[in-house]
């Protein structure tokens, strides 16, 4: 019990530390890939447990952020005004399915629900038909660059290119407010940990046993008298959940969301934090969010063209030497997957 | 609705298809075989794209033009075969890692050429006769307007697939990758080196895919992300085609070209790719073989 309880002990130390010793700017950075770990945590449930490679991640942490931002953007407007950048389009009236957002339940809500109904919807369309494996992948792919095309071209209603920004109140709070950035990163930490639990306690359960049958093989699973398919739904919309949680915390920290977040690419990258950290691991994947994204702030700060490099390189290297990720090499107590 | 108009998307579509039909073919080929993707495909699209360049650049005019299909097909065969024989073939029955491991190779080819080439892209000197364009004045087809560019990838695209169907039938390679196909182990059991025949069908795809980026590279300019435009499409038509069939995905790209042309004329491009999606999800729910599927009795394969 003891030993079980020390890491997250650790984990919970060091992240007390960084809130008093970090500078603001590292502090708001942590809170950010703090946030992309909930998303991680939920492609090891899918990628990890259950075989499915996503490479649409990006669309479900978009519908997140883009509802928050949504809530945030109407909450720092006097009643009966529009967006700024609306008016600039032309635009005179809110778009319909903007206006629920204004109420900041519905808005909590859907940053988790919204994500969960798309991702369950799409994924019995698609598993219902028992396609999958690399088919779904490349399907999620077509899925990430769609969602991107169609928040870029409707500029007048989702600000386009540049999505949304400039956000002033959060849930009746100043978000410049003394404390506050603190205040958001120990909230986002509570939902770290938590998630962290609770997925753990998930993947233990018969839920999670039955997912790495399914992983290892589908059919057998048949036969024994389970429905693969609503297990596969189950934890696709949980992962779906997961990062619309984290998109919306994202877009808390960052004080926006744009398509350059949901697109192709970076769908993509946020598969690589989850390999280079540990498919199978819960704490891997949160590492690797983690060490990639400020990896990347570094780098690409110093040297912006070797950034693509390396990170085609952790692509090839993880994928073909290090399968488990840097979890792999941390010695397990008991083998759980 | 404005015939004209209509009549030109249908040939829109048809010359949309063509080319993803030329970078499908490779990617289904090689899926029948070996049942992996690779993610960097869309990358032999930007070699061809540059390499056409760099030819034309030294020898314009046709002779160039002509000199530029060599160049680019054999170019992106051989990038084919190193990444195949490098990468591929050691994640053997590893379908999604070696999805990921291509993709990184995607981004390291793409950030070279971003190097090399500079972010902005490049125009190929096509020989001018290319800039022409037919148009129809009466008859049924009137109002149809044939760039001659577009007419041009229409017979690679026929040229590629009538070459590829021989090869297929009437070579000993064609009858060996066929076998392949159909069972793998079963043909490695007859003593046909199956790993050859991936390398084989691997370079070939490949190849086909450079060809497919000299004809991208006169349609307009080469980037180092042109391959990203063509490449999504092409996965759905994968998707689509069923197992490794030829006649399957050109159905599908045929299918795939004419929805993406004919919505344009009601929807903005963004919509249309929507509507492309959506329409590859409906298929599957009809038809989750593909359109041409090998009929089969193996249960996990």
């Amino acid at each position: 019990m003891f030993k079980a309880l020390l890491f997250p002990g650790i984990i919970l130390l060091l992240a007390a530390f960084a809130a008093v010793f970090l500078s603001s700017y590292d502090l708001n950075l942590l809170a950010r890939f703090l946030s992309f770990g909930l998303l991680a945590m939920g492609v090891v449930v899918i990628w990890g447990h259950c075989g499915i490679l996503s490479l649409g991640q990006g669309v479900f942490f978009g519908l997140g952020g883009y509802v928050m931002a949504m809530h945030m953007k109407l909450a720092s407007l006097p009643d009966g005004q529009i967006p700024d950048f609306m008016m600039w389009s032309g635009r005179e009236t809110l778009p319909w399915w903007w206006a629920p957002f204004e109420s900041g339940a519905v808005a909590i809500l859907a940053l988790v629900a919204l994500p969960a109904i798309v991702a369950a919807l799409f994924a019995f369309a698609v598993f219902y038909r028992r396609v999958g494996g690399v088919y779904f992948a490349l399907i999620t792919q077509a899925l990430a660059l769609a969602f991107a095309t169609l928040l870029i071209s409707r500029q007048d209603s989702t600000g386009g290119f540049n999505g949304l920004t400039n956000f002033s109140t959060l849930l009746g709070l100043n978000l410049n407010g003394p404390g506050m950035a603190e205040g958001l990163y120990w909230v986002t930490l509570v939902v770290v940990a938590l998630a962290w639990l609770g997925l753990g306690a998930l993947l233990k359960s018969r839920f999670g046993i039955l997912l790495r049958a399914t992983r290892d093989g589908e059919n057998r699973v048949r036969f024994l008298g389970y429905n693969p398919v609503p297990l596969k739904v189950a934890a696709y919309a949980i992962a779906a959940a997961l990062a619309g949680l984290s998109g919306a915390l994202f877009t808390i920290h960052a004080g926006n969301i744009s398509p350059a977040m949901v697109g192709v690419v970076p769908s993509i990258e946020m598969v690589i934090w989850v390999a280079v950290g540990g498919r199978f691991s819960l704490s891997g994947a949160l590492a690797g969010a983690l060490i990639i994204n400020f990896a990347r702030d570094r780098i690409s700060s110093a040297v912006p063209e070797l950034w693509l490099y390396l990170v085609g390189a952790l692509f090839i290297l993880v994928v073909t030497l290090l399968p488990r990720g840097l979890a792999g090499l941390v010695p397990q107590q008991k083998a759980s997957s | 609705m404005d015939s004209a108009l209509f009549l030109n998307q249908v040939f829109n579509g048809f010359s949309v298809a063509s080319l993803y039909l030329l970078a499908a073919l490779g990617l289904s080929l090689s899926f029948g075989l070996m049942r992996v993707i690779n993610m960097a495909h869309g990358e032999m699209l930007m070699l061809g794209g540059y390499l056409a360049f760099l030819t034309l650049s030294i020898i314009p005019g046709f002779v160039g033009l002509l000199l530029a299909i060599v160049v680019a097909f054999i170019g992106a065969a051989l990038v084919g075969s190193v990444i195949q024989s490098a990468l591929i073939r050691r994640l053997t029955s590893r379908p999604l890692d070696t999805l990921l491991a291509t993709w990184g190779v995607s981004l390291i080819l793409q950030q070279a050429a971003r190097d090399i080439f500079g972010p902005i892209g490049v125009e190929v000197q096509a020989p001018a006769w290319l800039n022409a364009s037919i148009q129809i004045r009466d008859g049924a087809l009137a109002g149809l307007t044939i760039p001659s560019a577009r007419l041009f990838i229409l017979l690679v695209m026929a040229l590629v697939l009538g070459g590829l169907a021989l090869l297929l039938t009437k070579t000993r390679i064609g009858l060996m990758v066929r076998a392949s196909n159909q069972d793998r182990m079963m043909a490695a059991a007859t003593g046909i080196d199956v790993k050859r025949v991936d390398l084989a069908v691997f370079c070939l795809g490949s190849g086909i895919a450079g060809l497919a980026g000299v004809v991208l590279a006169l349609l307009g300019p080469v980037t180092p992300s042109v391959g990203q435009s063509y490449i999504v499409p092409a996965f759905l038509v994968v998707v689509m085609g069923g197992l490794g069939s030829i006649l399957g995905t050109t159905l599908s790209a045929l299918i795939l070209g004419l929805i993406a042309a004919l919505s344009q004329i009601f929807v903005d491009v963004s919509i249309a790719q929507v509507l492309l999606l959506v329409f590859v999800i409906f298929f599957i729910q009809v038809r989750p073989q593909g359109v041409i599927a090998p009929t089969s009795r193996a249960l996990d394969f």
